[in-house]
């Protein structure tokens, strides 16, 4: 039977009939494309390249962004999007939240039109893959204190030197968005594939995040022409502003992972027979079971008004801040009482709830740990910056 | 060419557990039931679309217009479709509980009458009733050529006419119907190779099933329009032909399936107990 969704507060009732067109349509790709073929990408730690055509044709990248050949979704319609890519796999959704939200957007927010023209259409299509290179080996939650840097070329362009690590499609990109210091302010770099002094290598040996390429950007006196610098924006702004983009979609993502190992568990348990009777006829058991659909509930509600803040254009990141903390949060301690609800069988890639907690071991770290969150809503609520 | 589409909101056929009868046996409660498009109209829909484009070029070759007679809530279907590619809709509002398939034919007759389409083509059935009646009596009403079941449609004669393949219990019968004319679709009618126009390149291999309504299609739909009017208005008698004396549930299964040991088992168990030997 095909999945139905988790709405036991008759959420649904505060969709759109467009909003759930939208996850009915990635709902059923999901299932149809990405369910099937997802175990076997993440033991063999590869990405399903031969997708990304079906992803273009389907609409999901860039789709919140109006014009070059994108969508145009609203913010509701996008997460719910989102949610459904990631109930299939945190690597697929991380995906097409870097092209989408860490790529397209500040091509399209701070790039000139030269830019757009260039890369947005393609990056719509399908036919440019690109990354975003914000952390480096020495600076994680800290970017701030970058080492890779930019300077001037007499004569005209950049050179820039530095290392960027933990950068999902490093490996298989066109451009990437490297963040370099000019002059001790951070500025974004388009830097296509093929740039002499440009390397990348791919990360290998994760446990989480199998099926989504991760590797470094090397840059060794690349230099780039005055054209490659996003013009439109100077400072952590511009990262920032990113972050808040893909935040808010890894916000609803990790709903999505959340629903998939409750259902996975709610349906083992009902099958499972010991002590002859379903598991979900024990008292712990259904505990666990209330326990994940009460925080997915509450999670989908946070998700909702990020939502339809973003839309009224009144969401701050503190907000964003707040829903990535918690969605994900208890979308890993979910995944982890799935796992453990599943028994042995909870080890195995024949269910999905094992690939979803490793996972989300990443996507609790990635885009501001959970403690990073922790101390930005801290800093928002009593005004003391915790961590500068 | 202008292709009609006729398609119809059911109760989503994977929660048929979840149907209940009214304590009096009058009606199908339809309380917390999940819609969605009826399967075989959305595969009619495909077909149309197919019929109607140049899958290599993107070119649209024709109109395709949807049109469904229900409540306020089949406008969701109708957008649906509209996502999917069709380029707009009539919706005649009407009660589910006051239709049945000859008024349903009659005002679908009614839409034909004005739009003037060269070809309607639906579901062969409405997975809820399952009448499968709807597309044959409307062929009646218009006095136009019926193939039903299709499970491959062919353009000849530049589009004036359909070559229809139905699948029957000896083989494939091909069945040749002049347009204008109805075409009632079966399931394999969405299968890669099922729909050729001449436009499409004949190797073309379309997905298995109908298309996802892509995100831009579905930001498309919401400026397509959809032609509202009650059904009153279209002026077609609406006293409906069947009716309905009693619905009750089938009996609940009982569990306890028998594993049997050898043949002579199994038959004396179809003799004795399933009775059907
Ligand atoms: C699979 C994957 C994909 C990624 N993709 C990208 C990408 O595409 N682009 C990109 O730029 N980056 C990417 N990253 C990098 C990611 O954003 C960083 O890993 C993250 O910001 C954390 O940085 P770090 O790993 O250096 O950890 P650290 O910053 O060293 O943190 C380690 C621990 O210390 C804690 N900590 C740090 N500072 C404080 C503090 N002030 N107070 C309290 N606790 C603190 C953290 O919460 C954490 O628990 C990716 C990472 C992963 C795992």
């Amino acid at each position: 039977m095909a999945f139905q969704g988790v709405d036991f507060y008759g959420i649904d009732d505060l969709l759109t009939d467009e909003e759930k067109l939208v996850r009915a349509s990635v709902r059923r790709f999901v299932e149809a494309k990405i369910v099937p073929i997802i175990g076997k990408h993440y033991q063999e730690g590869s990405f399903p390249l031969e997708l990304i055509p079906e992803f273009a044709e389907l609409g999901l990248l860039g789709a919140s962004l109006t014009g070059y050949g994108c969508a145009g979704m609203g913010a509701v319609a996008y997460g719910l999007a989102t949610q459904e890519l990631e109930r299939g796999d945190s690597g697929i959704r991380s995906f097409c939240s870097v092209q989408s939200g860490l790529v397209m957007y500040p091509i399209w927010a701070f790039g000139s039109e030269a830019q757009k023209e260039r890369y947005l259409p393609g990056m719509a299509g399908g036919t440019i893959i690109g990354c975003f290179g914000l952390t480096e080996p020495d600076f994680g939650s800290n970017p701030t204190g970058m080492l890779t840097r930019a300077e001037r070329i007499s004569g005209g362009g950049y050179r820039l030197n530095g290392t960027k690590r933990w950068i999902t499609n490093a490996t298989i990109s066109d451009v990437c968005v490297v963040w370099a210091k000019l002059d001790g302010v951070v500025h974004g770099f388009l830097v296509p594939k093929g740039t002499p002094g440009l390397t990348t290598r791919k990360i290998e040996d994760k446990f989480s995040l199998r099926a989504s390429v991760t590797g470094e950007l090397i840059l060794e006196d690349c230099e780039l022409p005055e054209d490659a610098i996003l013009p439109g924006v100077k400072g952590m702004k511009g990262p920032l502003s990113c972050l808040s983009q893909a935040r808010y979609g890894i916000a609803w993502g990790a709903v999505g992972a959340a629903m998939s190992c409750y259902e996975t568990a709610l349906d083992y348990a009902g099958s499972r027979l010991q002590f002859g009777r379903p598991l979900s006829g024990f008292q712990l058991v259904q505990a666990k079971l209330v326990e994940m659909v009460s925080e997915i509930t509450k999670a989908q509600l946070l998700a909702l008004q990020m939502g339809r803040l973003k839309e009224a254009g009144k969401l701050r990141p503190a907000q964003i801040s707040l829903a990535k903390r918690n969605n994900v949060k208890i979308a890993l301690d979910i995944a982890r009482v799935a796992r453990d609800i599943l028994g042995a069988n909870g080890i195995m890639f024949e269910y999905p709830v094992g690939r979803h907690m490793m996972n989300l071991e990443s996507v609790i770290t990635y885009e501001g740990t959970h403690d990073i969150h922790t101390l930005i809503v801290g800093q928002d609520i009593t005004g003391q910056a915790a961590f500068e | 060419m202008k292709i009609l589409v006729p398609v119809k909101r059911v109760a989503d056929p994977e929660n048929a557990n979840k149907v209940k009868v009214a304590p009096d046996g009058s009606r199908v409660t339809t309380d917390g039931l999940e819609w969605k498009i009826n399967p075989f109209d959305e595969y009619a829909v495909e077909a149309a679309l197919r019929l109607n484009e140049n899958a290599k070029s993107a070119e649209r070759l024709g109109e395709t217009i949807v049109a469904s007679i229900g409540g306020k809530d089949a406008a969701q279907t109708l957008r649906q479709t509209l996502a999917m590619g069709a380029d707009r809709a009539v919706h005649i509002l009407a009660e589910d509980d006051a239709l049945d398939s000859f008024v349903v034919a009659r005002a679908l007759k009614a839409i034909v009458d004005k739009e003037q389409p060269d070809v309607v083509v639906m579901g062969k059935q409405a997975v809820d009733g399952d009448s499968n009646t709807a597309g044959q009596i409307l062929g009646e009403l218009l006095g136009w050529p019926v193939a039903s079941f299709a499970a491959s449609i062919e353009t000849s004669d530049g589009g004036k006419s359909f070559i229809v393949g139905r699948e029957v219990d000896t083989g494939v019968l091909k069945v040749k119907i002049t347009a204008p004319c109805v075409i009632t679709v079966d399931l394999r009618i969405v299968a890669p190779g099922s729909v050729k126009n001449g436009a499409t390149p004949a190797e073309h291999a379309y997905g298995e099933g109908a298309r996802y309504a892509s995100l831009k299609g579905i930001m498309a739909a919401k400026k397509k329009p959809i032609d509202e009017q009650p059904l009153a208005g279209l002026g077609v008698d609406v006293t409906t032909t069947t009716k309905y004396t009693k619905f009750e549930l089938p009996p609940a299964r009982k569990g306890g399936a028998k594993f049997v040991a050898d043949v002579n088992e199994l038959v004396a168990l179809l003799k004795s107990e399933a009775k059907v030997l």
